[in-house]
């Protein structure tokens, strides 16, 4: 479904990948509600490249994240990644065995850099986690390993013993990010990884993601609400909508000329850091669907402002409208929707 | 946004002088406001921006003499022109007494961060909005009804004869905050103290509560003050601001001003590090270090530790004072003028 | 600051202006000895954390020291206690506590002495009367007198106690029971039973509750629900029936020590319920963490996943618990003994040394019987003190 030119590059493939939950309300409760987080989603994510996938809380784009690197099980489709060899595996359908045999290859970044780290443990059992578990090392190797990642994120050997609670949030984010370089993996599913940090510190982690990637080859899943993040970090874009992708492309193409009308809504919804520069006027009505009990046909329907009969009726097929610029909306060839306006006046050569 | 408001030449509706509010903990005094002025304006909104640990929520809760447990407001005045037009200074009042009880139901309100831990799980939403209504005026139960009612349907609650009987956890976020905001207005204060009002929300839904607050002061008339770690959240509801680093203020102007030419170093490094929507570039500027801790801070200036231009002997010596650098603006910085902060009996603390 | 017309500075409230400058009284000094203790606590563990919380909590580290007090006279009950709990005299028959004097009638200082007494049957009011002659010989009360010879804790030889008269008249600190035996030695003897019952019965529903709880908390699914039901049922059954029923069932020809290992038995086998679902709630709340899952996305086994992530992580709660279950146990092996269905004479408890204040009668003429109630009463309460304490400090994490 995701099939692309540029699909030889890929790294990552995830094919038709649904998650289900059932809402429990009890035991024994017959028609519990059927959650589905994530409904029917392809992808794919090339070598070196960072894919956003934005949208709002509820739109399953966390679920998405944790499916891929398994930290959930995907009820339907596969995720496809592609190994040294150059072969295939479906890690939706192997043993949890059989996949720590390959969880070196990928790894995650959490958003609350408070939780993500066991405050039991010392800087340098938390990076050498999976470490020990991933390769067999002697510990002074273990130890050598952990203070190259540790220089690599701005930490040094000084902080090996010291516990979390010795870091400021954007610091304990670091560390974070030293646990999932630890084992050179290709792929770093990064779950609203900077949303929790002061923007300051934002700055230096989004920078600090760039030049690792540049370095390593890394790709990344940046998984971000704020679209300005975004711009900067993506080199494509995947929009989610209540558990469905409703727009995949360039990320400047995504910006400049959405073709679905949630993107538009939520590219103007973006607060402007310019203040002589009006936001364009289009405001989103209503909230995000629930997920327990979507609208029929497109989700969006309720929402839109193009919203026709036949977008409540029937579901939108996700379609490649031109090469690499996915969609799905009934209308997204005859609709011109408005991007992100362009700034005239970049910020940092007048202050030069 | 009205940049007229800030010219008024009306006196404030809130001038707050010299607030210090400073947690007493084992380890050392956190200094988490030290030394704050700022003013509000009749009808105007201005914003408190900075990042975590600043002093900027402290600060809003001082206004209302919230501050709880170790922290204590050391000095400082707040002068509020009530409703019938009387000043007080609202650090006079003690903050369990009846006259404080009612500068906060009636004079001003705060509307939270996260509505869901400000609502009662137990209570309907009329109820919790009702509450005030029956603490502070005479009126019957069923005027408070019809009250609530039309606040809820005013900030944007469809159906708000269904919604009053509803329970917090039956709203959405983006609803909760609208309710949070109608038991905020619903005795119609003066002025409105807004602390991270959108900052648990998704982009979309943002956007609606900030025009609503938009629509809301237009219509009412009431004063506002936004404190948040985002300016561009609320650049557009805002005539001035004040850029809060450390416990001080470090910079305060109109907000075209502060966008178009700030003049502190924190202020121009913040600025250039954030990813600006529309305008993308390669790296980003960053400011190094972190924010340093507030307890027991060094007498020299806050940002001494990240500053690019910062000058051994000078920036470390003493703490510069707010000085006026051009028309209403307002810069603490030793680059721009020596004049240093005069010491209290806390200094030296 | 825009205009500097300053309205007239107003005062602040008294009581709000007492406590700005008390507290700038306090936090004018010391500033460097804060500063230190603040940087060694930045690379502390999460024991060193709640050390150093623990020791801030002044009713908590008293009521430690008390409790440490009470377990050493436990320990060194033999030395401590003057006499043989099962010493009688004849003589004195619920003799009340001794007067213990300290000048000589004729005024001058002589260091602690006792009366020479007696007790003797009131004909009138059948009640047992202190006699004590005009010209009564002074006993002196002296630290560290000779005795016969006895094994202290059963191994160390001794011949001295702690205090006591070198006379044939003993001191009473707290007072005889029906058969002239020094309550005070029956206390402290009894203390050996009752303040180590806890530590027994929480050691065995430790390991059931941490087992019985970490199994329903980390399987979940069906095991949980089966757990679960049958902590439900354990802990429906009104307690003291079910202990009643349970120590019925042990045999009467069954020694002090066999009888109390079966109290101890009794006891956990009811106390485990509570400690289970503070384990299962635990790991709920933790396997949520990020922590957890960056460990599983980390390769992490089950077994590694609990062994370095979640047992750590419950350990201070679960110590937390245990100092508040302690003193369940105790009450639990004194109610049982009140009764008369726990610790059999010749051994004694706390519990059945309050038997003998059963009767209304007895207890109106001689109080001092209640002794015993006092020591379970200070136990239990140093113990909810330190578990209070402890609490604060069991998450140095939390805000």
């Amino acid at each position: 479904m995701s099939g692309q030119a540029s699909d030889d590059n890929a790294i990552l493939r995830v094919e038709q990948v649904s998650k289900q939950f059932v809402s429990r309300s009890g035991i024994g409760a017959r028609n519990a509600p059927v959650i589905r987080a994530v409904d029917n989603v392809s992808l794919h994510i090339n070598a070196g490249e960072t894919l956003a996938v934005v949208g709002e809380s509820g739109s399953g784009k966390s679920t998405l994240g944790r499916s891929i690197v398994r930290a959930i099980d995907p009820s339907q489709g596969a995720v496809q990644l592609k190994l040294d060899t150059g072969e295939w595996v479906d890690l939706a359908r192997l043993s949890e065995r059989q996949l720590r045999q390959l969880r070196r290859h990928f790894h995650m970044i959490f958003q609350d850099p408070y939780s993500s780290l066991d405050p039991r443990m010392t800087v340098f059992d938390i990076i050498a986690e999976p470490l020990i578990y991933n390769e067999r090392v002697s510990r002074a190797e273990a130890r050598r390993r952990v203070i190259e990642v540790l220089e690599l994120v701005g930490l040094g050997e000084r902080h090996l013993n010291h516990y979390p609670h010795a870091f400021s949030g954007g610091q304990r984010q670091r560390i974070g990010i030293a646990r999932s370089l630890i084992c050179k993996p290709r792929l770093i599913v990064c779950d609203e990884a900077v949303s929790a940090l002061d923007v300051s510190v934002q700055a230096q982690i989004l920078n600090l993601l760039k030049d690792l990637q540049q370095r390593f080859g890394l790709a990344f899943m940046f998984i971000a609400h704020d679209i300005a993040v975004v711009e900067f970090i993506a080199h494509r874009i995947a929009v989610m909508y209540v558990g469905r992708m409703v727009e995949l492309g360039e990320t400047r193409a995504i910006i400049d000329r959405p073709l679905h009308p949630y993107t538009e809504a939520l590219l103007s919804s973006v607060p402007m850091t310019d203040p002589t520069r009006e936001r364009s006027g289009k405001r989103l009505s209503g909230e995000i669907a629930s997920p327990i009990n979507p609208p029929s046909g497109c989700h969006f329907h309720p929402r839109c402002p193009y919203a026709t009969e036949r977008c409540k009726a029937e579901i939108p097929q996700w379609r490649e409208l031109e090469p690499g610029r996915f969609v799905a909306c009934h209308f997204a060839a005859e609709l011109r929707l408005a991007g992100m306006i362009q700034s005239h006046t970049p910020h940092h050569e007048l202050h030069k | 946004m009205t940049p007229s408001a800030s010219l008024k030449s009306t006196e404030p509706r809130l001038k707050v002088e010299g607030l210090k509010t400073y947690f007493f903990l084992d380890h050392g005094i956190l200094k988490a406001v030290d030394g704050v002025d700022f003013h509000v304006g009749e009808a105007e909104s201005v914003g408190i921006i900075g990042e975590s640990g600043c002093g900027k929520s402290i600060t809003a809760q001082s206004m209302l003499q919230l501050v709880r447990g170790r922290g204590q407001i050391v000095a400082g005045h707040a002068v509020l022109r009530r409703k019938q037009g009387e000043m007080v200074d609202i650090l006079s009042l003690d903050p369990d007494s009846a006259e404080m009880r009612s500068v906060r139901g009636d004079d001003a309100s705060i509307i939270f961060q996260e509505p869901m831990t400000s609502f009662s799980p137990v209570h309907t939403i009329g109820f919790q909005i009702g509450e005030m209504l029956r603490l502070h005026t005479k009126l019957s139960e069923a005027q408070i009804r019809e009250r609530v009612i039309a606040m809820l349907g005013r900030v944007g609650i469809s159906n708000p004869e269904v919604r009053i009987d509803e329970y917090p956890h039956q709203l959405s976020g983006g609803m909760r905050q609208r309710a949070m905001i109608a038991m905020a207005l619903i005795c119609h204060p003066q002025i409105v103290i807004a602390d991270e009002p959108t900052t648990a929300l998704d982009v979309t839904i943002q956007a609606q509560i900030l025009d609503l607050m938009r629509d809301l002061q237009d219509e009412l008339g009431m004063s506002i003050v936004y404190i948040t770690h985002n300016m561009a959240v609320v650049a557009e509801n805002v005539s001035r601001v004040y850029v809060m680093y450390l416990g001080r203020v470090v910079e305060t102007t109109t907000t075209e001003r502060l966008f178009k030419d700030p003049k502190h170093p924190y202020t121009q490094k913040l600025l250039r590090s954030i990813p600006h929507p529309g305008r993308p570039v390669e790296r980003l500027e960053v400011i190094e270090g972190s924010v340093p801790s507030a307890v027991d801070p060094p007498r020299r200036c806050g940002f001494f530790t990240r500053c690019p231009s910062a000058m051994a002997g000078v920036c470390d010596a003493a703490i510069p004072a707010l000085t006026k650098v051009d028309d209403e603006h307002w810069a603490r910085c030793f680059l721009l003028s020596d004049e240093k902060e005069a010491e209290d009996e806390w200094s030296s603390l | 600051m825009s205009d500097t017309t300053t309205s007239a500075p107003a005062p602040r409230p008294k009581k709000v202006q007492d406590r700005i400058d008390r507290l700038r009284a306090q936090y004018s000094t010391g500033g460097d000895r804060r500063r230190q203790r603040a940087e060694q606590l930045y690379s502390a563990s999460q024991w060193q954390l709640m050390r150093a919380k623990f020791g801030k909590h002044k009713l908590a580290m008293v009521s430690l020291y008390l409790l440490i007090l009470f377990y050493v006279v436990a320990i060194l009950a033999d030395f401590i206690a003057p006499y043989d709990p099962q010493e009688r005299s004849r003589q004195h028959i619920f003799a009340p506590p001794s007067a213990i004097h300290f000048f000589a009638p004729d005024g001058g200082f002589v260091g602690p002495y006792v009366f020479d007494s007696r007790t003797r049957v009131n004909p009138k009011t059948f009640k047992y009367d202190l006699i004590v002659a005009d010209n009564a010989d002074m006993n002196p009360v002296v630290l560290f007198p000779k005795t016969d010879p006895y094994l202290l804790m059963g191994v160390i030889p001794m011949s001295v106690k702690l205090f006591g008269t070198t006379s044939r008249q003993p001191v009473f600190l707290l007072g005889a029971d029906n058969l002239g035996r020094d309550l005070f030695s029956r206390i402290v003897h009894a203390s050996r039973v009752s303040l180590f019952v806890g530590f027994g019965g929480v050691l065995i529903s430790f390991v059931l509750g941490v087992a019985l709880g970490g199994i329903s908390g980390y399987v979940g699914g069906k095991v949980d629900v089966i757990i679960q039901r049958t902590i439900e049922l354990v802990m429906s059954v009104p307690q003291i029936p079910l202990w009643m029923a349970l120590a019925a069932a042990i045999p009467a020809e069954w020694t002090g020590i066999q009888t109390y290992f079966a109290i101890t038995l009794v006891l956990s086998l009811v106390g485990w319920t509570g400690l289970a679902r503070v384990v299962r709630g635990r790991i709920l709340s933790m396997r949520e963490e990020d922590y957890v899952m960056a460990a599983r996305i980390s390769s992490a086994s089950s077994w590694s996943i609990i062994t370095r992530h979640l047992i750590p992580g419950f350990t201070s709660y679960l110590i937390v618990h245990i100092t508040i279950a302690i003193p369940f146990m105790i009450l639990g092996e004194t109610t049982l003994s009140f009764l008369g269905i726990g610790i059999r004479a010749p051994d004694v408890s706390w519990g059945s040394l309050l038997q003998q204040a059963q009767d209304v009668v007895v207890l109106s003429n001689y109080v001092w019987l209640l002794w015993p109630a006092a020591f379970v009463v200070a136990a239990v309460v140093l113990f909810n003190f330190i578990g209070d304490g402890l609490r604060d400090a069991a998450d140095p994490y939390a805000k």
